[in-house]
């Protein structure tokens, strides 16, 4: 983290830690009146256990214009975006989250025009609009070729997020072992699953404007759970394929085409919601640097699910082809930008919500 | 907009804090129009309220977010005890008889609370915490009276009152660079004390008052309860009077709020600016001195003082804000804050002979004191002996002044004839002095505000739709 960054969140914690009075929000105030002094490590612990609900900015009365210029959501929403940086496995690839919006519009166009090539060269350009009867999109591109290249690319997003979240879990003084031993997961879990701390006891969180509404926490469950429904439909559907043998495309009404399409409608609607909270959100305490970010990961979030259940509906038609490419194409971008985009967010606020419960159980042991 | 403000009103609320904003929201909800004029710009609104993080309220039995049951007779004790029984009797019972309903009527409008803060556990049962503290209260309040319908002005300062015989006409108002008459059935002034009024400190206290440093909002000037004690309202208390705790130097002139406050005084010794110590540090648990102590320290040369502990006790204390001057030894300490070092360092010695053996225990008057020490101090002594050395500057804080217009039990302004006024009515700091004409328990203030607050909105509420009907006939 640069020196300047770095002594912003010192001081924002020094006077925030003398006050107190935002105690009853959020995790991260409970954290910080645990300690006394703020090194880089807790700072990046405290920033990546900052869920952005922005209530206590509303609530703050040295938020700017006062002269101490307090801006909690805004110094913890930088200090992250640093942290990831600083995570990232290979270290040069760090560099895409200085201008992730743009990284990301490229890397899913070349994902795909290098499909489209790929179609054209394997299958002849016809295979980009003549309709297949059943809607097997395999004859456009081979099941083969699709694992192959899926298969490569998730291996590498996966290995570039273990390597961030150990480096994560190292600098924040902790290991994965206690942070994930099975009764601080299950803690970890509920509070995860639940968004306890984008709820404030059912208020909701100051977002997009100061008045507290559970309108986002709902719509990033519509986000989270579609995604993990799209996440269960596949592994459905490669069970299908490797257990029982039977190939894609399946029915409508099959389990991973059911599962897929409430997922795709909550990828849907949750990223478009908050994309529209995005755009009202206060400029106050908004980090401009971080917009590219957040816009294109929910972008890509809402491409994916709007290309997959358009070539759902039309998977008969002869604009399957091309709409498969398409769709393939924001897939891949959104699994090799995995690791270099507003994605990292979910493991490290995981991570960061594991050690709170640690901390929490310690202070029980000390004070007991 | 002037001409909104111009065609005038039923209720004219002056102030933006808790009274102002309790005064609004009842007068509105008996069917008033009313327009409430707040001088800050809206970032600042709320006066001295938004600094504020808990209310002292009575409740008979247990309940969230309280943790046990503070009965009424217990805080009038406590409420006796802390004044002497000096204040306005009549109006303190209104008060503590009051505060039971304000929870409720706090939460109706969206006002959240929270279990006493980590730190201030002794007040968990006594006082209800505000969730995010006095501005996350302040503005529920102003969403609430914004919801049903009080039209709220900022940057709207109140500079003059028309008052013929005893009668509130209009109100002078400075908006957007023009002043704006606005014309009303009746008036509440919740406008504070006047403790950011430099030249008015300064005629009260003398030239110690340039060396005080205001804790709340630099907006609470005093102009109105000026402009009363000029149209001939009585007074009460006088105007040395005021909540004042000793707060760290190093603090800004205005609107230092809460984090500026120093607990350690208790833990370590204090000198003046000669390096002598001049007042037992361990009298009394802290919350009972804190207010004696910015009396002491304004009444020392140049109003300073130097806080000095040692590395035994430093995370004993609620952490503040800036971080302590640190020396090796006691010498290089005192050297930093340019005082007399050898007076300083024997001063040190003196207290460290004088400590005897005894267990510490910060919870409790424990055993540890002094002998043979004039001042003595009487607990929780314990030699400053283990390096490194910390020390903090300590200045007056003035937290708010007493000195205000008096009142009747309906909230109206009495005249120096003893006649009420017929429709001007006060809440909050302007007329807390009936009640505290001397001493402060923590967590009153906001009550004050409440309670006569929405007296005073519903006074002036019944009366400006009684003028309606006369007119209408
Ligand atoms: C740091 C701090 C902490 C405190 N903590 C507590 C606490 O926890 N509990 C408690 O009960 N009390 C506390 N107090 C005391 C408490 O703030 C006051 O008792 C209470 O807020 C008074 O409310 P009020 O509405 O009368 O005054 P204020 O809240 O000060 O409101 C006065 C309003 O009038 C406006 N105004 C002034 N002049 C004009 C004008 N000419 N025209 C128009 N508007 C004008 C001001 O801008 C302001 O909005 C604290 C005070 C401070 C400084």
């Amino acid at each position: 983290m640069d020196k300047e960054l770095l002594a912003q969140g010192e001081n924002l914690m020094r006077i925030c830690n003398s006050c107190r009075y935002c105690e009853g929000f959020c995790a991260v105030w409970r954290a910080m009146e645990y300690r006394r002094e703020f090194p880089a490590g807790d700072l990046n612990y405290l920033a990546n256990l900052c869920h952005d609900c922005q209530e206590c900015y509303y609530a703050c009365q040295y938020a700017p214009p006062h002269e101490w210029d307090i801006n909690p959501p805004l110094t913890f929403a930088r200090m992250r975006t640093r942290s990831y940086e600083q995570y990232a496995w290979p270290a040069p690839l760090a560099a895409a989250f200085r201008s992730n919006g743009a990284v990301a519009a490229l890397v899913t166009a070349l994902a795909c025009v290098l499909f489209q090539f790929g179609v054209v060269i394997f299958q002849g350009i016809s295979a980009l609009s003549t309709p297949v009867p059943g809607g097997d999109f395999y004859q456009v591109a081979s099941h083969g070729a699709l694992v192959t290249v899926f298969g490569l690319a998730a291996l590498f997003s996966l290995a570039a997020l273990a390597v961030g979240f150990v480096r994560f879990c190292r600098d924040i003084g902790e290991t994965p072992f206690d942070l994930f031993s099975p009764s601080n997961l299950k803690v970890t879990l509920a509070e995860t699953l639940r968004l306890d701390y984008l709820d404030n006891a059912g208020w909701g969180c100051s977002y997009p404007g100061e008045e507290s509404s559970s309108l986002r926490r709902w719509l990033h469950h519509l986000t989270f759970y579609g995604f993990l429904l799209c996440f269960a439909a596949t592994s459905v559907a490669a069970v299908y394929a490797y257990v029982f043998g039977w190939p894609a495309p399946y029915d409508y009404l099959s389990l991973p085409v059911v599962l897929g399409t409430l997922g795709g409608i909550g990828l849907l609607v949750g990223p478009a919601g908050l994309l529209i909270l995005k755009r009202r959100r206060n400029r106050e305490i908004t980090d401009a640097g971080q917009i590219g970010m957040d816009t294109a990961f929910l972008a890509l979030l809402l491409l994916a699910s709007a290309t997959g259940l358009l070539l759902l509906v039309a998977r008969e038609t002869y604009a399957m082809g091309t709409l498969l490419v398409v769709h393939l194409g924001v897939v891949m971008g959104l699994f090799l930008t995995f690791p270099y985009g507003k994605f990292v967010h979910g493991i490290y606020r995981f991570a960061a919500i594991a050690k709170f419960a640690l901390e929490r159980k310690r202070k029980q042991v000390l004070g007991a | 907009m002037d001409q909104e403000l111009s065609a005038g009103t039923d209720v004219l609320v002056i102030g933006g804090g808790a009274a102002a904003l309790s005064a609004a929201i009842a007068a509105r909800e008996k069917g008033a129009r009313v327009i409430l004029l707040e001088c800050s710009p809206k970032h600042f609104r709320g006066g001295n309220s938004r600094h504020t993080r808990n209310m002292r309220l009575a409740h008979e039995t247990q309940f969230a977010p309280y943790t046990g049951a503070y009965p009424e007779a217990e805080m009038w004790e406590n409420y006796l005890k802390a004044t002497g029984g000096e204040g306005d009797l009549e109006l303190a019972k209104m008060v503590v008889g009051g505060s039971s309903s304000i929870l409720a009527w706090m939460q109706t409008h969206g006002v959240r609370f929270q279990p006493a803060l980590a730190g201030t556990l002794h007040l968990g049962r006594t006082n209800a915490w505000f969730l995010g503290g006095g501005k996350a209260m302040v503005n529920a309040l102003f969403r609430s009276a914004e919801r049903l319908g009080v039209q709220v002005r900022y940057d709207a300062e109140v500079v003059g009152l028309d008052v013929r015989a005893g009668r509130f006409r209009s109100a002078a108002v400075r908006i957007e660079g023009k002043t704006v008459c606005v014309p009303a059935q009746a008036v509440v002034v919740a406008a504070g004390g006047f403790q950011s009024n430099l030249a008015w400190l300064r005629q009260a206290w003398g030239p110690a008052a340039d060396n005080f440093l205001i804790r709340g909002a630099p907006f609470d000037t005093g102009t109105l309860l000026k402009l009363l004690l000029d149209h001939g309202a009585e007074s009460v208390g006088d105007p040395t009077q005021a909540h004042m705790v000793p707060i760290d130097a190093r603090s800004p002139k205005f609107d230092g709020g809460i984090v500026t406050r120093l607990d350690c005084v208790t833990l370590g010794i204090v000198v003046n600016k000669n390096g002598e110590r001049y007042y037992d540090e361990g009298e009394d648990f802290w919350p009972m001195r804190y207010a004696i102590w910015g009396r002491l320290v304004a009444q020392q040369p140049d109003q300073i003082s130097y806080v000095f502990i040692d590395s035994k006790t430093l995370d004993r204390f609620m952490p503040s804000v800036f971080p302590p001057v640190e020396g090796r030894t006691i010498a290089e300490v005192a050297e930093k804050f340019n005082l007399p070092v050898d007076k300083v360092v024997a001063t040190v010695e003196e207290f460290n002979r004088a400590v005897r053996p005894g267990t510490f225990d910060h919870t409790i008057q424990d055993d540890c004191r002094t002998e043979g020490l004039t001042p003595s101090k009487s607990h929780w002594a314990l030699r400053i002996d283990e390096p490194p050395f910390y020390g903090y500057p300590l200045r007056p804080g003035l937290t708010f002044t007493y000195y205000g217009v008096k009142i009747d039990r309906n909230a109206a302004v009495i005249f120096k004839d003893g006649r009420p006024a017929a429709n001007i009515f006060a809440a909050g700091e302007i007329m807390a002095g009936n009640i505290l004409p001397k001493g402060y328990i923590g967590g009153i203030g906001l009550v004050i505000g409440n309670v006569f607050g929405r007296i005073a909105g519903e006074q002036a509420a019944v009366l400006s739709r009684g003028a309606e009907r006369k007119a209408a006939v």
